[in-house]
Order: structure tokens, then C-alpha cells, then sequence
């Protein structure tokens, strides 16, 4: 045997990638300019882009007034929005006419109510069901005494006074922790084999689903006093609570419905044999499996409660839509050509805000749950 | 259900109250008594408190004169209309937008639920931040906005932008001609309806030709020659015409001519926007839905791009998209009643605001309002399990 | 641990849900220690919050003086602002002891609603308002005209029967919510806002330039606003009745909130009776026998209320006119306290 073949013993490095597959100009080619209409398309964009950027600049930065501008600068001609309006008003957008001496007790509220969402939300985080007894139970009862006073001898402020981004999250919070389990509920009855029980659910869904929240709304406020005893009234804070709970928890039911049919039946048939009754068959076996699957599905519906919430001025509540048109219609010390804009698109971030960070979870906890294939 | 026959086999060792047939019925008895009770408490205390007030009720009122105006409607109205006709008006109006609103929302939201898919980043982008921008703004906010940008936006009556057409726009709205057929017009719609008795007889043809023979016959071109042609013939040939009425200014306002008010416009405008965006959501959640290997297998058929998709992913797309988006149609028409905080006169705002306080009804008006609404629903549902019977799978 | 809970939700949502057995209104007040008051969501001069949440205003003030006639404290009210849709049954529902909001006294709302009008506050009427420079000078110009209106409202109705009896026609914009109107109007969508002529006055002086519009001569109604109570409780209507007739008498008599105290040692056996002085008027109310001066030492009278809120030297400018005194050519008069 000669040693006549060649054979190499250690790989050629690799040639770098032609320049034209790599870096900026091949990812424009390949991602702007790919076909005609592409470029066609790129151009078009690009002088969209060119066209509306510069005046959203001017008027967010470029022209607008900073928080320590004066009423005058934002009445000046090509001035653009109005930032020391927001300013002076905070105060008002965010508590409503709730006492000032008093805004340490919304601000504990919402400290609370970060302090235990937050690790709620986080996956990893220990003592999960403590948090969710805490979060769900505990506190918003916690923070009716503190926002209401009357108790430990806190001063009395009535909800008439509550207001702004405080009444927003609270209806906000609320409903979705009470619209949850009714939702669930309701979701298990319409899957019931008992008649009438599925029938009630089923018309309960139906109608309040088939309804635009405004009448909902209309009834809490004009036809509730009617339904009550005599003498009997309930105040219009919790009218917007329930009304808004009602809607929500008809829509999580139908969100929670489609998970429970995502449950093989092999999963109830093995868990009745395992000798469960109904409902720690429901409780241990089918719930944890159908919620995982449509928390995608509960948190849109919670974006779509908390942009609700927007319409609880029917019945009277000053949210934080509400507290700015308010202030927008009465702040004559701020009147400008736009003051009132800049309060919308003030209003329009924070709704923004919060609806996207859920989005955003929803995503996420979507992605961590996708345990299935994917290409 | 396993339990229970268990139970036959078995001695019947499970005591009464664990019996599940029984403790089911138990359940369900509470139920109704519990529901019933509080109909009864909420009907009790309701007569107690009409009786209080000394305030009767029916729906009598329905045929009273409403005294009253509405500034929009396609109905004649005057301020001597019976309430069931304040009715009519309020729904028609909550038709008119919930369908011009349907029409707009769905070309945006294809285009823009297509544009997010696309291989091209600004084009993607763009959607993308749309669709963010959008969704995550509570209509009632933007409605505000357009409502109010939109009045601030346009010139006074007296400096209105004329557009081509002896149309005209200002802050009272937009006010175009209204075209006033005459008598032989009729014949025109004749020819249309033929033509359209036509289109679908050729389609009928064509997919039999293709099942048959596997050739395929230009049908959109042609249906599109055919309506054109057949309609522009009986025009020609009867001698129709149409003479239009332009809007003139008059001392505070455009009369005649058809007019199209600010709330109108603002009020189909968000509700397009506001609703294109979750379209746009449910047409890429649709197309992507459709497997991967769908579109390979169509490649390896050698199906061109354009029949790939035409053939391959849409049909299969459509089956996801369709259910969600009725019911963001149905949404559409549901949201259309925030049209009452911005003035547009649709149902709630006739109905149930006006013709309620006025006649103090306010059971009754609520009462019809959802009805009107239930009917909307439970129409749509009639028709989506129809439209999934038709299209499901039929496996093997 | 749980059936703390359950205790404490539903002490939480009793909160929130008040029962007030059918004993009299008078006593409920007595018993929770504030007067609640219906008020709109902000007539400047009638009833309006500033920036932090007081609210002042004629009709404001007559809460106040209810307030001070029971509690000797007129700070002592708690107000709720509601719409025009919803005010009457918040009131028979008792959601508010006292409905004190622009609202016009008509035979059907007395004699169909369970309620009852107390007196005429303010006698007022339905007028219009339109932008100076499109120079119309009468109503009778407004023939197809863009008018913006509050949808529940008298208002709406009237507007309708004018233009229909004077030939005219009718093109309206209705919005729920009075602030939409005002600014409907305020951005052009309408060339006319109408509404009582005293709101119109009112929503005027919110503008930024007040003096661009005008209010028209017209007056094409009768609208004579008043405070409203629950019909059925004599108590409470009366001590509203005559809380109302006390600030008239006062102006008639003229003791103001600054003179008061002096005219406690006055002469006039009418200031005698109406300060309490002489004789008791206020045990059969329920108050106290000193009502009549808390009401003057903490509220003023009439005039000075009127003076304070709407008067000339406010921007609202309204001149007293119908609402004079009946000795100063006006028709407001008190029955004689004795």
C-alpha cells in the first residue's frame, strides 16, 4: 500500500458568504427591493414616512410645549401640543377630585397593586396561589377601605369623588377579577348536561353578548333605581362595577368554553375513573389544562374590559377619558388651539400603554405555552 | 353518565343524596327557584315603583307623534312621525354606517392584515404599528378624536372646498349631486338584473367546463363585460337618463343635493379604522394558519404564485378567517351605537336617548333597543353555522 | 380567615349600596349628616366645580342653604351630577334628597314623574345663541339653520313647535351630553346653540372670545327652573319650600349674611319672626328654631346669592329682570312668615 491518495485532515475554512447575500445591501435587495412592486412599495412607504413624520415631530417635540411651559407659549401660533397642560392637570387626571391631603391612600393603592401583580405575572416567581388569594381576594377589599375611609379613622371620601386613571383601573381591576370566576362558571354551566342550568347560561351569554355594553350601561343607570326596593340605592360606582363585570364575564365565558373543548375527552373519562367527582374532576383535572390553553384568549378579553371602561361615563363615573374631556371642556386658564388634542392623545398613551403591555404578556405567555410543533 | 349505570350493575349502595340523576335535578330546581324569585322580586319591586311615580306602561307611545327632530335620515321625517317610525329611522341609520362601516373596515383590513405578512420590511412595519397604534385605543377615545379633529379640520360653510363634481365638503359635511333617474331608468335596472342572471349562469357553466375538461375560461373578465355591456346596452337603447341635483349654498347651508353629515363621516371613519385593525389580526392569523406544507404541495404541483394562492391558501384561509370575522362585523354594528356621544342619530341615540326621555318609557325603549340588537346577533349566528356546515372538512 | 373575608366584602359592597327604610327624608339626612344634592355636570352660576371640586352656583346655593337650615353648617351637602336623562329617576330612586339642576317646572314632570317642584328659583326662558358675524338679528332668520341641542330636554321639543309654527325649518344636531353640545357648537358644526336663555348666558362666558356671539331678543318659552323634591313627604317638601321663601324674605327685608347679626336685635317683628327671635317657625319644620338665620348667616339671601352667581357683575351678566322682587317690578314673592 502507497501512500498516494491525498487526504486532508483538517476542514478548509469557509469561504465568507458572497457580498451579496450578506450584510445592509443584500438585506435591502432581499427585504425592500425584491420584485418591482416591492421597490414601488418601498418608495411609496418611505415617502409616507417622509411625509407624516416631520409634522407628528414638530407636534410631539419639535413645536409642543414642555411640562414647564406657560398657557401663553401654548397659545402661540405653529405651537404644538400642549405638554403643561398634562402637567398642571395630573393631578386631576389621575386621582379625580379625591381630596389632596388624602392621595397618599390611592398611591398606597396602586403601589399595592403592582407589588402583587407584578410577581403574579412572572412565571418563576414562588407562592403562587398565596399571591393569587392575596391579589384577587385580599386586596381589592383592602383597598375599598382605604379609598373610601370610614374605618381606622380615615376620612370619608365618597366615590363621587373618585376619578381619572384611580377609577379606570379600579373598574379595570375589579371587573376582570370578578368577571374571571363568573366567566368559568358560566363556561361550565353551558357545558353542563343539566337543562335548565345550560339553558340559563346559555341565554345569560347570548343576550349580553348579543347587546352593545352602552345599553348595558343605559339600564345600570336608568333602569336599575327601577328594579331596586323602594329606597334602596346602590351607588353608581358599583353600577359600573357590575355592569361592567356582567358584559366581561359573558365574553370569558365563551373564551373559556372554547378551551374546555379543546380538552380531549379521554381526560374526563380518565379522571372520572380515577372516582373525582364533578367538581374536583373540574377543579384538579379539566381547569388548569383549558385555561392554560386560552390565556391568550383572557387577557385580549381583559384589554377589551379595560378599554371599556371608557364608557362608564354613562353612569355618571369621571375615568380618566372623562376626567381629561372634563377638564378639556372647563380648564379655561389652558383654552388653546390644543389644549384639547393634547388632552386625547394624552388619554390615548396611557389607555396605549396599558393595553399593549398586556398584549405584549399575552404574547409571551402564548410563545412560553406553544409547547407544540412549530416550522 | 358511568356512574350511574355502575349504579345498576351494582347494589344500589349510593345513599339518595349522592345519586347524581338526583342531586342533578336538586341542583337545577335551585336554580330555577332562585332565578325565578329574583324576576319576581325585580317585576315586584319595578310595579311598586311605576305605581309610585304614577307612571304607566306599554307600547302605546309607539304610536304617538314624537314632536321632535332628527337631523339625518333616510326616511322622510318630520317633527309630526309617530314614534315607531323615530324607530325606523334610528335603525336604518344603524344600518346605513354598520354597512358602509362593514364595507370600508374589510378592504382596509385585508389590505393591511396582507401588508403585515409581507416580505417587505417598511410595508410589514407600517401595518405593524397600525395595527398596534389601533387596537390598543378605546374606540370611544378616537371616535372623540376624529369627531372633533374632523370639525376643526374643515373650512367654515361659507369657505367650503369645492371638489370636482359640484360636490362640495365644509364642517356641515360633505354635499355631492343627487342623481335623479327618470322614468326609463327602470329599464336599466332590468338590463342590470339580467346581466347579473347572466354572470351567474356563466359561472355555473364554467365550473362544470373545468370539472369536466379541466379548461378554464376567463369568468371575472368576462363577468365584468357582461355587466357593463348588458346594463350600458338598455341605458343606450331605452334612453334612460339621469339628471342630477347639485347642492347650492343658501344663507346658512347647502340645500339639495345629497348630504352626508360630519357625525356620519367620523362615525364610519373610526369604526373602519378601529375595526380594520382587528380584521387585519384575523386575515393573518388565517393565512398563517394555513400548514406549510400546503403551500410545498402546491409548489411541487407546479402551481404558479398567484394560483397557488388563489387556489391553495385562501380557500383554506377563508375557513379560519371567516367565523371571527363576522363576529368583528357584528362588533362593528354593536360599537356603531357610540355613535350617540358624538350625535349621530343611529338607534340609541334616537331610541333609546331621545324617544325615551321624552316619553319617560325607559323598560320599553331599552327593551326594543337590545331586542333590535339580539336579532342582529342571532341572525349572524344563523348564518355562520350554516357557513360551517357548508365548509367544513369532510375527513375520512 | 374566611368568614372575615366574607364580612368585609360585604360590608364593602353594603358601602356601596345604601337602604334607607321608608322613615322620612328629613330624618335619613339627619341620620347620614349631609344633604345630597342633584346638580348638573357644570352650569357656570347654576351649579359648577372648580378645580377643586367646590361647587358654587344659585342652585348650589340652595342646597347649601337646606343644609344650613338642618345642620346650622351649609358645607354640609354632598353633590351628584347627573344628566338630564337620569335625574329624575335618580331622584325618586333617592339617590339625591334634593334635585336642584336646571330643571323646568311643567305639568306633566309634577303631576306623572312621583316628584314635586318646590318653587321657581329662577324664572328663565328658551333663547338663542349665534356667532355675531353671521349677523342674523331675529330667530325668524334661522330658517335652516344647523342647531345644536341636549337630547331629554324641554328645550328640544320647544324648538320644534316655534320653528314649525313660524314656517321655518328645522335642522338639529342632538347630543347627549351638554358639553358635546357646547362644543359642537363652539367648532362650527352648528350656526345656533339653544337652551335656556340663563345657561346660554352662562356657557357664553366659558368661551374664549364671549364677545363673537350673541344671544338673539327671542324668548320662545316659559322655563321656570326650580329645586325638586320626592313627592309624598310634607316634611321635606315643606322645609325645601320654605328655605327657598326664607332667602326671598330675607332680600325683602334686607338682611344680608353681613348685617345678620345686628338684625338680630331689630325691631321689625317680620325680621323677628324670620330670624327666630320672636316666636318658634322652625320646630314644625324638623329644625331648629334659628333655621331662617342660619340659612342668611351662612348662605345670604336671594340677592346675594343671585348677585354672587349670575348677577351683573359676574361674566354670566344676567340683570335680575323676571326675577326681581315682586316690590322691584320682578315676580318673585314670598308668602309672609307668621
Amino acid at each position: 500500500m502507497t501512500d498516494i491518495g491525498f487526504v486532508r485532515s483538517e476542514l478548509v475554512t469557509a469561504r465568507p458568504a458572497p457580498v451579496r447575500t450578506t450584510g445592509a445591501i443584500a438585506w435591502a435587495q432581499k427585504n425592500l427591493f425584491a420584485t418591482p412592486l416591492d421597490t414601488v412599495l418601498t418608495i411609496l412607504g418611505l415617502l409616507f414616512l417622509a411625509w407624516i413624520i416631520p409634522p407628528l415631530y414638530g407636534f410631539f417635540f419639535g413645536n409642543a410645549v414642555g411640562p414647564n411651559g406657560t398657557v401663553e407659549q401654548c397659545r402661540m401660533e405653529n405651537a404644538g401640543a400642549c405638554w403643561a397642560y398634562i402637567a398642571a392637570e395630573m393631578e386631576f387626571f389621575i386621582y379625580g377630585f379625591y381630596d389632596i391631603p388624602e392621595q397618599w391612600r390611592p398611591n398606597i393603592v396602586f403601589a399595592l397593586g403592582a407589588i402583587l401583580l407584578v410577581p403574579l405575572l412572572i412565571p418563576k416567581a414562588p407562592f403562587k396561589r398565596t399571591n393569587a388569594v392575596l391579589f384577587i381576594v385580599v386586596y381589592p377589599i383592602l383597598s375599598y377601605f382605604l379609598l373610601a375611609g370610614g374605618v381606622f379613622g380615615l376620612k370619608v371620601i365618597p366615590t363621587e369623588k373618585w376619578g381619572g386613571l384611580l377609577v379606570t383601573l379600579i373598574i379595570s381591576v375589579i371587573g376582570i377579577t370578578l368577571s374571571f370566576p363568573l366567566g368559568v362558571i358560566l363556561a361550565l354551566g353551558r357545558q353542563s348536561q343539566l337543562p335548565i342550568i345550560k339553558t340559563v347560561c346559555v341565554g345569560f351569554i347570548e343576550l349580553i353578548r348579543a347587546v352593545p355594553l352602552i345599553t348595558i350601561l343605559f339600564m345600570a343607570s336608568i333602569m336599575l333605581p327601577l328594579f331596586m326596593p323602594q329606597g334602596m340605592t346602590v351607588d353608581k360606582f358599583l353600577r359600573a362595577i357590575v355592569g361592567v363585570t356582567l358584559f366581561t364575564s359573558a365574553y370569558m365565558a365563551e373564551v373559556v368554553r372554547g378551551g374546555l373543548q379543546a380538552i380531549p375527552r379521554g381526560q374526563y373519562e380518565a379522571a372520572s375513573a380515577l372516582g373525582l367527582g364533578y367538581w374536583k374532576r373540574m377543579w384538579f383535572i379539566i381547569l388548569p389544562q383549558a385555561l392554560k390553553h386560552v390565556i391568550p384568549g383572557i387577557v385580549n378579553n381583559f384589554i377589551s374590559l379595560f378599554k371599556d371602561t371608557s364608557l362608564v361615563y354613562i353612569v355618571g363615573m369621571k375615568d380618566l377619558l372623562e376626567a381629561v374631556k372634563t377638564k378639556n371642556d372647563t380648564a379655561l386658564e389652558w383654552q388653546s388651539a390644543n389644549t384639547a388634542t393634547t388632552g386625547y392623545i394624552f388619554a390615548a398613551m396611557v389607555f396605549w400603554v396599558f393595553c399593549f403591555g398586556m398584549s405584549r404578556y399575552s404574547m409571551y405567555m402564548e410563545r412560553r405555552l406553544n409547547t407544540g410543533y412549530k416550522r | 353518565m358511568t356512574t350511574r349505570e355502575m349504579g345498576h350493575d351494582a347494589a344500589p349502595r349510593v345513599s339518595f343524596f349522592n345519586d347524581p340523576v338526583i342531586r342533578g335535578i336538586i341542583y337545577q330546581i335551585v336554580v330555577a327557584v332562585i332565578l325565578v324569585g329574583f324576576i319576581v322580586w325585580i317585576v315586584g319591586n319595578t310595579a311598586a315603583n311605576l305605581a309610585a311615580q304614577n307612571k304607566t306602561t306599554g307600547f302605546d307611545f309607539l304610536w304617538k307623534t314624537a314632536g321632535f327632530d332628527i337631523s339625518f335620515s333616510l326616511l322622510p321625517w318630520s317633527r309630526g312621525s309617530y314614534y315607531w317610525e323615530a324607530f325606523l329611522v334610528g335603525l336604518l341609520n344603524t344600518l346605513l354606517v354598520a354597512f358602509i362601516g362593514i364595507v370600508c373596515a374589510t378592504v382596509l383590513g385585508f389590505t393591511i392584515g396582507i401588508a403585515r405578512l409581507s416580505s417587505n420590511f417598511i410595508v410589514s412595519r407600517l401595518a405593524t404599528v397600525y395595527v398596534e397604534i389601533i387596537r390598543n385605543i378605546p374606540l370611544l377615545l378616537q371616535l372623540f378624536f376624529w369627531y372633533f379633529a374632523v370639525l376643526k379640520a374643515m373650512p367654515a360653510v361659507r369657505e367650503s372646498i369645492a371638489l370636482p363634481l359640484d360636490s362640495f365638503i365644509n364642517q356641515r359635511g360633505i354635499f355631492v349631486p343627487r342623481p335623479i333617474p327618470d322614468e326609463q331608468f327602470g329599464f336599466v335596472w332590468i338590463g342590470l338584473a339580467l346581466a347579473i342572471l347572466g354572470v351567474v349562469a356563466l359561472r355555473h357553466w364554467a365550473k362544470k367546463r373545468l370539472e369536466a375538461t379541466g379548461q378554464r375560461f376567463p369568468v371575472f373578465l368576462t363577468s365584468l363585460a357582461i355587466l357593463f355591456g348588458v346594463t350600458g346596452l338598455f341605458f343606450v337603447v331605452s334612453g334612460a337618463s339621469v339628471t342630477f341635483e347639485p347642492p347650492v349654498l343658501e344663507r346658512f347651508n347647502f340645500k339639495g343635493g345629497l348630504a352626508l353629515p360630519p357625525e356620519f363621516v367620523a362615525l364610519a371613519f373610526g369604526l373602519t379604522i378601529y375595526t380594520a385593525a382587528f380584521i387585519a389580526e384575523t386575515v393573518r392569523g388565517g393565512i398563517q394558519s394555513v400548514n406549510r406544507g400546503q403551500t410545498e404541495a402546491a409548489q411541487s404541483l407546479g402551481l404558479k404564485e398567484n394560483d397557488r394562492l388563489r387556489l391553495v391558501i385562501v380557500p383554506q384561509a377563508m375557513r379560519v378567517i371567516i367565523p371571527p370575522l363576522t363576529s368583528q362585523y357584528l362588533n362593528l354594528t354593536k360599537n356603531s351605537s357610540l355613535g350617540a356621544a358624538i350625535g349621530y342619530p343611529e338607534l340609541v341615540n334616537v331610541f333609546a336617548g331621545t324617544a325615551l326621555n321624552q316619553t319617560g318609557r325607559a323598560i320599553e325603549c331599552i327593551a326594543i333597543t337590545m331586542l333590535v340588537y339580539l336579532c342582529f346577533s342571532l341572525l349572524t349566528s344563523a348564518i355562520m353555522n350554516w357557513y360551517n356546515a357548508r365548509v367544513k372538512l369532510v375527513e375520512r | 380567615m374566611q368568614k372575615k373575608l366574607v364580612t368585609l366584602t360585604a360590608t364593602a359592597i353594603l358601602g356601596l349600596t345604601a337602604v334607607s327604610a321608608q322613615a322620612a327624608i328629613l330624618d335619613d339626612v339627619k341620620a347620614k349628616g349631609y344633604v345630597q344634592c342633584g346638580v348638573t355636570g357644570g352650569v357656570p352660576g347654576f351649579s359648577a366645580p372648580d378645580s377643586n371640586n367646590v361647587w358654587t352656583g344659585i342652585e348650589v346655593d340652595f342646597c347649601r342653604a337646606m343644609a344650613a337650615a338642618v345642620f346650622n353648617d351649609a358645607e354640609a351637602v354632598r353633590y351628584t351630577s347627573l344628566t338630564s336623562q337620569e335625574r329624575f329617576t335618580a331622584l325618586s330612586a333617592g339617590e339625591v334628597d334634593v334635585l336642584s339642576r336646571t330643571t323646568t317646572w311643567t305639568m306633566s314632570r309634577d303631576t306623572q314623574l312621583g316628584i314635586s317642584f318646590v318653587g321657581t328659583m329662577f324664572y328663565d326662558g328658551q333663547g338663542f345663541m349665534v356667532r355675531k358675524a353671521d349677523g342674523i338679528e331675529s330667530a325668524l332668520d334661522l330658517s335652516g339653520a344647523a342647531i345644536c341641542i341636549e337630547s331629554g330636554t324641554t328645550t328640544e321639543l320647544n324648538a320644534a313647535d316655534y320653528f314649525a309654527a313660524n314656517g321655518l325649518e328645522f335642522n338639529t344636531v342632538v347630543f347627549v351630553d351638554q358639553d358635546e353640545v357646547v362644543k359642537a357648537y363652539e367648532d362650527g358644526r352648528c350656526d345656533v346653540y339653544t337652551t335656556d336663555s340663563s345657561a346660554l348666558a352662562a356657557e357664553r362666558s366659558k368661551f374664549a372670545n364671549p364677545d363673537d356671539h350673541i344671544i338673539l331678543p327671542e324668548i320662545i318659552s316659559k322655563e321656570p327652573l326650580g329645586p325638586v323634591v320626592r313627592a309624598g313627604d310634607t316634611q321635606w317638601f315643606n322645609l325645601a319650600r320654605w328655605t327657598y321663601f326664607a332667602l326671598l324674605e330675607a332680600e325683602e327685608l334686607g338682611v344680608t349674611s353681613a348685617n345678620v347679626d345686628e338684625m338680630l336685635g331689630s325691631d321689625n317683628p317680620a325680621i323677628k319672626r324670620l330670624l327666630g327671635v320672636e316666636g318658634d317657625f322652625g320646630t314644625p319644620l324638623g329644625v331648629t328654631k334659628d333655621w331662617a338665620y342660619q340659612i342668611i348667616k351662612h348662605v345670604g339671601n336671594y340677592a346675594e346669592s343671585y348677585d354672587r352667581n349670575v348677577g351683573p357683575a359676574t361674566p354670566i351678566g344676567l340683570e335680575r329682570g323676571l326675577n326681581a322682587l315682586w316690590k322691584d317690578g320682578g315676580i318673585q314673592y314670598a308668602p309672609p312668615i307668621r
